[in-house]
């Protein structure tokens, strides 16, 4: 579904990803883990187009991407959902969800889809008329998700959605993430908490200062000794 | 007291007129940061093209105040999509002096074309040349005129950016720019669409005043310009009720200080308040006080 070959990306100077390939299939939670630095969050937004890369390509469903427009990506099915929720904070949870759907016209089915996070995230329902900004982090990742499922993705990629919220939230967030999954989106999922990633993910990447060094299936890399180290704490 | 309420009449007609003014300047802060200097320039302009609609095409009041509206947006756009779209990823200083220099390059440019001499309005007729006493009150068509269009024009303004789409989007890019463009917005048109409503306000206020004062000139957007940005500063930057809240309040301030103290002092007592809203509370009236984001 997705492909990257060789993609290099700078910094001015600095070699920020080098020479990344990746590959993403259609229904598969594939994770992207490594230190902080280590050029995850530049991937994803070298994928949604808003950092250009040096070289290399991304191919999503056959069609090369690598130079079309942030805006044309979301309309091909691709939505992510940024690092730090990035909510329109003193907007309202409602206007938040349907700019999600800014691209779409189908009025019906935007509502229908509407209805649908509701169901997934009843406290969005209740709290749709609040300001976004005055949720909780936990609230405003469940926003943050919903507003980018209102695109009706095909693609969905989260950076560090578990970031900075409670360890009961972290667990619910990472069974919302399975469920998008099982409704048929396809998810690249990058995490710090690798542990966690690792147990819901198809296969895993990791990164290392801007390369990537290691890939396998989620359990593979479980029972690594390597990651066991460096990642999960022994 | 009918001095006073007098005082009040003056002061709500003269603040909306900056409040027209310091709408563009916030929107355009909001949304790429920039104080964008050329505005007051094509306020300017605004009074000029209702000027020749009234003159050389013998139209009459609203067909030029709409004719102003439209070609003050195209200019806006224009000079948005020439001067600052390419400065786009530069510091923010540079964009600043860039509309330091479109601002002299319109005021220059206009002189040239028009000549740097006073120009007086076509005087008014009919009903716009009438004025009521009410009790002992002495109230204008054009007073009523100027603050019915600002009404209009901000409750106009209020449904564009609350109800409709573009408006929404208008509010998420001045939010947050990354996130809006993961979300399909396309943020460079969503400028050119602020630049296009700021500068149609602009070429409504540049008519009003027209007809209000009687007399243009080329440099006739600078004073009332920086009053209009000390008024969306008193407001607080960004923030579109702000700067109506800001464009009254400067307007009338002003009228009193002419009215009862010295009107040789009424600029400097505007640019006064700006000091003091700068040392007392910068980020104006309804502005928060933000942390920088590291």
């Amino acid at each position: 579904m997705l492909e990257i070959k060789n993609l290099d990306v700078h910094f001015g100077v600095i070699h920020a990803l080098k020479d990344i390939s990746l590959t993403v299939e259609q229904g598969e939670i594939v994770t992207l883990i490594g230190a902080n630095g280590a050029g995850k969050t530049t991937a994803l937004r070298t994928i949604s187009g808003l950092k250009k890369p040096t070289r290399g390509s991304i191919i999503f469903e056959g069609r090369d991407i690598t130079s079309i427009s942030p805006q044309d990506r979301v309309k091909m099915g691709i939505c992510q959902v940024p690092e730090g929720r990035r909510v329109f904070s003193t907007m309202t949870v409602l206007e938040n969800l349907e700019l999600g759907a800014y691209l779409r016209k189908d009025k019906a089915q935007i509502n229908k889809d509407l209805n649908m996070i509701y169901e997934r995230f009843p406290i969005l329902e209740k709290r749709k008329k609040q300001a976004a900004g005055t949720l909780s982090g936990g609230e405003q990742q469940m926003l943050a998700m919903g507003r980018a499922l209102m695109s009706s993705p095909r693609m969905l990629f989260l950076d560090e959605p578990s970031m900075g919220l409670a360890p009961l939230f972290v667990k619910e967030i990472f069974d919302i993430i399975k469920s998008i999954n099982q409704t048929g989106t396809t998810i690249l999922l990058v995490e710090q908490n690798a542990s966690m990633a690792l147990q819901i993910a198809n296969r895993a990447y990791v990164m290392e200062t801007g390369s990537i060094v290691l890939t396998g299936t989620g359990n593979e890399l479980m029972q690594s000794d390597e990651i066991r180290k460096a990642y999960l704490g022994g | 007291m009918e001095n006073f309420l007098q005082q009040v009449i003056n002061g709500i007609s003269l603040g909306s007129i900056y409040a027209l003014i310091a709408l563009g300047y916030t929107m355009v802060y909001g949304i790429i940061k920039l104080i964008n200097f050329a505005h007051c320039d094509v306020y300017m302009l605004g009074a000029y093209i209702g000027y020749f609609c009234m003159t050389s095409l013998k139209l009459g009041f609203f067909p030029s105040m709409v004719i102003a509206m439209l070609v003050c947006t195209v200019i806006g756009v224009l000079i948005e999509k020439i001067a600052y779209k390419p400065l786009r990823n530069a510091t923010r200083i540079a964009v600043l002096i860039t509309a330091i220099g479109v601002s002299l390059f319109i005021e220059y440019g206009t002189m040239f074309f028009v000549k740097a001499n006073v120009r007086a309005y076509p005087e008014m007729t009919g009903f716009l040349a009438k004025s009521f006493a009410v009790g002992g009150l002495k109230i204008t068509a054009q007073q009523i005129l100027i603050v019915i269009s600002t009404i209009i024009l901000m409750a106009m303004l209020q449904f564009i950016v609350k109800k409709t789409k573009v408006g929404k989007a208008m509010r998420a890019v001045s939010l947050d720019k990354d996130a809006a463009e993961l979300m399909g917005i396309n943020v460079n048109s969503t400028i050119s669409f602020t630049f296009a409503i700021g500068s149609a306000l602009a070429g409504a206020a540049g008519v009003l005043v027209g007809i209000y004062y009687n007399s243009i000139d080329p440099l006739m957007g600078v004073i009332p310009g920086l009053k209009a940005f000390v008024a969306a500063v008193f407001g607080g930057i960004g923030i579109i009720p702000g700067a109506m809240i800001g464009g009254y309040f400067i307007g009338t301030v002003e009228v009193f200080v002419s009215g009862y103290g010295n009107s040789l002092y009424k600029d400097a007592v505007v640019f006064a308040i700006l000091i003091l809203i700068l040392i007392v509370k910068p980020a104006g009236l309804l502005g928060k006080n933000t942390k920088e984001k590291v």
